[in-house]
């Protein structure tokens, strides 16, 4: 193995690991604010994915196609949220099994739209090629993935850390009963932070659609990852939901490069250590 | 300023509160007795609407706020220093203060809370959860009167308080009090309750079981014993 097979690995776990920041981050802040496990997290990320498909088709713009297709996905979260999740506020396992229930809705309505081929959104020619470093080359594409979730990761910790609205968040996550009763709208604020949550993976999954592809099953297959993410990195934080991003990428990328036959044992392995040494997680608090 | 009438509160089946009834009027201090268990806490709940009652009305400065979500009670004046302090422990002092600011133009700013707690100003930048036990009283309190509120709810505000602390708090109240400040008390502390409150009543099983003045109840050993073991 030389030096280059792991700068480049690293590199691709970096990407990935990028793109597992745009779907968890949402998942987490939700979690952390609402205490909902979302399972259709991950149909967010793939209806994302086919509607700037669509996107793509009708104008042949990239740009256009993030944003309507995590404009629309954020408006599908919006409605899931106040017309039927919050009725089920405080009851865990009727809103899991609901979110179930979309996530299996929103697979056969995928199927029932853009059929059972696999597609990909084709990357914008800035975009194409490699960027050369020496003898090394990197894929542009993945470099992208890396600058928007670094970009996205800024802007939502100055949002959190330095706005008030960021701190009515933060205090919803410690205590959202309490949220309450010093005055904070948190039925309102859960809203955005849901909407906000599916925008992201959406966007996650319009911009990983140009190299994962658009495909029947995605939102099944990211959906664990997103979830180990969350759960390595400690619920409803955005820190971990950082880091945890960027350990699960590399893990990941390195097992398969390495044991591909043993690649979910190098992800899950060190999940389970990490969960017995720290029960909530890197960032988390009990 | 606050009615409760006939109020019946339950967690799932367990029929918790059976039947409460009292009022606050302005700038009046109503304190709740009762050993614990007896539904004082349930009581603060389910006026601030934390866990609604399920049956009978609770009005407030002339609505019936029986089922409005807590944040909305918070809105139309109603402040809450729960039991246990609750600060939120990843806010900083400061932030714990302003989250709770509702920008409606009333008395209680930073500036004032600093006045009232100085403590707080030294310790602004630090972590809530770093503070002394009296500190977040402290906090606690001058978090509930960031949102300015008419009636101030506090379950047991000296909960694990050092003496000096117990005597500290009783001060605060008693100049909120001046301030014009309504207050519905709960508190265990029997010689600071009599000193502060207007009217006492004493709650047990989700009853109330006895009410009177606090000179009354300062004379009535046999009301003590039974509901106060003292
Ligand atoms: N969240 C809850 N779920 C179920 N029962 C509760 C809950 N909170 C309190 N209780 C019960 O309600 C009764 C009254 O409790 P509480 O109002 O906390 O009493 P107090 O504040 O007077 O000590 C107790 O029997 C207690 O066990
Ligand atoms: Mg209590």
């Amino acid at each position: 193995m030389t030096a280059e097979f792991w700068i480049i690995q690293t590199f691709n776990g970096l990407s990935y690991g990028a793109l597992l920041f745009l779907l968890a981050s949402g998942l987490s802040l939700i979690f952390g604010v609402m205490r909902i496990v979302n399972l259709a997290h991950g149909s967010y990320f793939m209806l994302g994915g086919y509607v700037g498909l669509s996107v793509v088709w009708r104008t042949g713009s990239f740009a256009a196609a993030v944003l309507v297709g995590a404009l629309a996905i954020a408006l599908i979260g919006i409605a899931m949220e106040r017309l039927f999740l919050r009725r089920l506020s405080g009851q865990v396992l009727g809103q899991v099994l609901m979110t179930i229930g979309f996530a299996l809705i929103f697979q056969d309505a995928a199927l029932l739209i853009w059929g059972g081929d696999p597609y990909t959104i084709p990357v914008p020619g800035p975009l194409r090629g490699v960027l050369r470093a020496g003898a090394l080359s990197f894929p542009t594409y993945r470099a992208f993935i890396v600058v928007v979730a670094a970009v996205v990761a800024t802007l939502l910790w100055l949002a959190l850390d330095r706005t008030r609205v960021g701190a009515r968040i933060r205090a919803a996550v410690d205590d959202a009963e309490m949220a309450q009763g010093v005055g904070i709208n948190v039925p309102l604020l859960s809203l955005a932070v849901f909407a906000l949550g599916a925008f992201l993976a959406a966007m996650g999954g319009v911009i990983g659609g140009a190299f994962l592809g658009v495909y029947p099953g995605a939102d099944f297959e990211v959906l664990p990852y997103a979830f180990v993410v969350v759960i390595v990195g400690g619920l409803g934080s955005l820190p971990g939901a950082m880091v945890g991003s960027l350990l699960v990428g590399l893990l990941d990328n390195f097992g398969k490069a390495l044991f591909p036959e043993l690649s979910y044992f190098t992800l899950f392995a060190p999940m389970a250590l990490i969960l017995a040494l720290r029960p909530t997680g890197l960032f988390g608090r009990a | 300023m606050l009615e409760i009438a006939d109020v019946h509160t339950y967690y799932g089946e367990s029929h918790v509160l059976h039947g409460v009834s009292l009022a606050v009027g302005p700038g009046e201090i109503v304190t709740i007795l009762g050993r614990n268990g007896m539904g004082k806490t349930t009581l603060i709940r389910s006026v601030i609407g934390f866990t609604p009652a399920r049956r009978g009305t609770i009005r407030f400065k002339g609505e019936d706020i029986t089922r409005w979500p807590p944040f909305r009670a918070v809105e139309h004046g109603m402040g809450l220093v729960p039991q246990g302090r609750r600060v939120f422990p990843s806010l900083t002092v400061r932030e714990n203060l302003e989250v709770a600011a509702r920008g409606n133009g009333g008395r209680w700013t930073l500036a004032k809370v600093h006045e009232l707690f100085p403590r707080l100003q030294e310790r602004a930048g630090n972590r809530a959860n770093k503070l002394s036990g009296g500190e977040q009283q402290m906090l606690a309190i001058g978090r509930a009167l960031m949102t300015n509120p008419d009636l101030l709810l506090m379950d047991e505000p000296t909960e694990g308080l050092a003496p000096l602390l117990v005597r500290e708090v009783g001060r605060v109240i008693a100049e909120l009090k001046r301030e014009g400040l309504s207050i519905l008390l709960v508190e265990q502390n029997l010689p600071m309750a009599l000193k502060v409150a207007d009217r006492v009543h004493v709650l047990s099983r989700g009853q109330i079981v006895y009410s009177s003045t606090p000179s009354e109840l300062s004379a009535n050993h046999e009301i003590q014993s039974r509901y106060l073991g003292v």
